[in-house]
């Protein structure tokens, strides 16, 4: 939301909603006037002073922003290399990083006059923000989710029944996030009229990725302020983990001109060269699916393929365009983490640090646990905790051979 | 042949004062060999163009009908090298009936633009159909498919206004498809009079032919649209027959071909006789 220098890996994306080659408009024509109308409203909100206004005073409000920037003490002296700080994202009202843009699309759909609230969801989180901010506002909500992901994810649907939502599975192709993405598509496509879709990560046709990003840069945004605070300069490091890529790229883009690496960590689910992983970047090309054209996992014949990863919010075989475009341009480096390894550090972070990561967060732990020890001890590294892993207690547990 | 193919097309169909009948299947629906031997029964049934499915993972703007076509397909094991090769083997019989095909853009884009239209238009395919390739992403297939005379159908809806019209008509060919409803295939059934009005609006800015489809299932509601279409397009009604002459594990029955002709023959009877 702010202006930026040209030479700048800010200024993206180009008015036809281009990062690079990646992102655009690939949606059926009877969308194609309510996107631009979408576009038109966010290019008029993002200028002004009230709409800014009542988007940070509900995150500060409702949400209970600004989340601490937490030195995790025990985690940096149990690997014994560069000091690790953790934004606290799962510290938020619904207990993730989704919120932030749920708030600021719900606002955008009132400001559009839109009475109707469609979403998909994967692990639950986008489902649950979005029932959220529904009844907030007081209005009617429909959430696409899975039939596979409502079996792993429970707590989440009951949630959402209880904020008054509509849950509604679904039951083609893999069941699964994609799936929900397209039934989303499909109900907006059919009441178009009254209808606004809060698209949970930044991914989908223009401007979703730019607007999504917009909304999260608030984590980047408060983590840069705090980190000057506590240590008086930026951090070397950024991690985070990347499904769609929202919280990475909210976590990222302030950092983007300055002299940080940052490292983004796809879930890479059995393993990266087995069929059964979701890591578009390290293991997909470029392709067309959702509105914009970006890494995806595909055959050679361009079918969509499944995804897996034990993180239900990870599952999903493609990426933002932002990310694909920075991944092009080695501006952020893209590394896999497995479900194995995830899992443990789920339960390191859970045991040293008294707080339980989401399995999506917990792939920036792993990542972390890796990168921190070949780092020196003045190296500081700030990893974005998007989410907390109550939800995921379940999954756990089955994976650990223990009943619930 | 290409566009021109299409272009005397409608021009017989003018010539003959009636409305043409557009078939739509999904290529490889339920097998390879039964979906060439429907496509070889068509002209014969009375369809007068002909629009294939490619089929997709993410079928995004099909309903339930044509999702469950296309999943039939892929998991036959269907690809879009397959397709072409299914119209090469029609081309050998029949030289006069257009061939479109509808589906996604992910599959052609994977295949390679050129290389995906050259192969099309030596294999006998005539224009496209692409749901998420609006006019505002015409450089990737709209334009360089105009450069090599494949036509590119457009689609308009009942969002879609005056001013977009002209977007969708700049590098749009062959024909006009008019979506009936805000919705995906195979769902809502379209009402008549907005229709209509829709059509009338265009036709003062554009001389393309215009077909109407999406939720039109019988020769009845056919006939209704064929009064002042150019051109009607049946899809999910026909899949609902292919789907309805399948077993478990996807096998045709015996009667499968003449069941599904025999309907494309009743939905050209009303389309035919609609304007007499």
């Amino acid at each position: 939301m702010s202006e930026h220098k040209i030479n700048s890996y800010r200024t993206g994306p180009d008015e036809d909603g281009h990062f690079g080659i990646f992102g655009g408009r690939f949606v059926a024509e009877t969308l194609m006037p309510l996107i631009l109308e979408v576009e038109k409203t966010y290019n008029h909100a993002k200028h002004d002073p009230a709409f800014k206004q009542e988007f940070h005073e509900l995150l500060k409000e409702f949400v209970g922003r600004p989340n601490p920037l937490y030195f995790a003490r025990r985690m940096t002296e149990h690997l014994n290399g560069a000091k690790i700080y953790f934004k606290r994202e799962e510290l938020n009202h619904t207990g993730a990083h989704k919120i932030n843009n749920c708030i600021g699309q719900i606002l955008l759909a009132r400001r559009m006059g839109k009475t109707r609230i469609i979403a998909e969801t994967g692990a639950g989180q986008h489902g649950v923000a979005t029932a959220t901010v529904c009844a907030l506002f007081g209005m009617p909500c429909v959430i696409y989710m899975g039939a596979k992901d409502i079996e792993r994810q429970k707590p989440n649907v009951f949630r959402m029944k209880l904020l008054g939502a509509e849950v509604v599975p679904v039951t083609s192709g893999s069941e699964s996030l994609k799936d929900s993405m397209n039934e989303a598509l499909r109900d907006w496509v059919t009441n178009v009229e009254d209808t606004f879709y809060i698209i949970g990560t930044a991914a989908g046709p223009h401007p979703y990725p730019e607007l999504v990003r917009d909304f999260q840069c608030v984590i980047g945004d408060e983590a840069r302020e705090q980190i000057l605070e506590k240590e008086g300069r930026l951090p070397d490091s950024l991690v985070a983990c990347v499904g769609g890529g929202s919280n990475a790229i909210g976590l990222f883009h302030p950092f983007l001109d300055d002299d940080v690496d940052m490292y983004a960590v796809e879930a890479a689910g059995l393993g990266i060269d087995t069929d059964k992983h979701a890591a578009s970047l390290s293991g997909g090309a470029p392709g067309v699916l959702h509105g914009n054209r970006t890494y995806l996992l595909m055959d050679d014949d361009g079918q969509i393929l499944e995804a897996h990863s034990i993180s239900a919010g990870l599952d999903y075989p493609g990426i933002g365009p932002e990310h694909s475009h920075l991944h092009d341009i080695g501006r952020v480096k893209y590394v896999p983490i497995d479900d194995k390894e995830a899992l443990e550090a789920f339960q390191l972070c859970t045991k040293l640090e008294g707080i339980i990561p989401a399995l999506e967060s917990a792939h920036a732990i792993a990542y972390v646990m890796k990168l921190a020890p070949t780092l020196p001890k003045d190296h500081i590294i700030v990893m974005g905790l998007s989410g907390r892993g109550d939800k995921d207690i379940f999954t756990v547990a089955k994976a650990l051979g223990e009943d619930i | 042949m290409g566009i021109s193919r299409i272009n005397k097309r409608f021009e017989t169909l003018k010539s003959e004062n009636r409305a043409g009948l557009i078939t739509f299947t999904t290529a490889g629906d339920p097998d390879y060999e039964t979906s060439l031997a429907l496509l070889k029964g068509l002209p014969a049934a009375g369809a007068d163009i002909i629009e294939l499915g490619m089929p997709f993972s993410d079928p995004m703007a099909d309903g339930p009908a044509i999702q469950a076509a296309s999943i039939r397909a892929l998991k036959g094991k269907m690809t879009l090298k397959k397709t072409l090769k299914m119209v090469e083997s029609f081309r050998e019989d029949d030289d006069e009936t257009p061939i479109i095909l509808m589906g996604y853009y992910n599959p052609i884009y994977i295949y390679g633009v050129d290389r995906f239209l050259d192969d099309a238009l030596k294999a006998g395919i005539d224009g496209l159909i692409i749901v998420d390739l609006p006019p505002e992403e015409d450089s990737e297939l709209a334009i360089p498919a105009k450069a090599v005379d494949m036509a590119m159908i457009h689609l308009a809806t009942p969002t879609t206004d005056q001013k977009r019209l002209g977007q969708i008509l700049e590098n749009g060919s062959g024909f006009l498809y008019y979506v009936t409803i805000a919705g995906i295939t195979g769902t809502a059934k379209p009402d008549l009079a907005p229709v209509k009005q829709a059509l009338d609006n265009f036709r003062k800015i554009s001389q393309l032919p215009m077909a109407v489809g999406f939720g039109i299932k019988s020769a009845e509601d056919a006939a209704r649209f064929a009064k002042f279409a150019d051109a009607v397009v049946v899809g999910s009604a026909i899949v609902d027959v292919i789907k309805s002459n399948i077993n478990q594990e996807n096998v045709a029955n015996s009667v499968l071909e003449s069941r599904v002709l025999s309907f494309v023959g009743e939905l050209a009877n009303g389309v035919k006789n609609a304007r007499k």
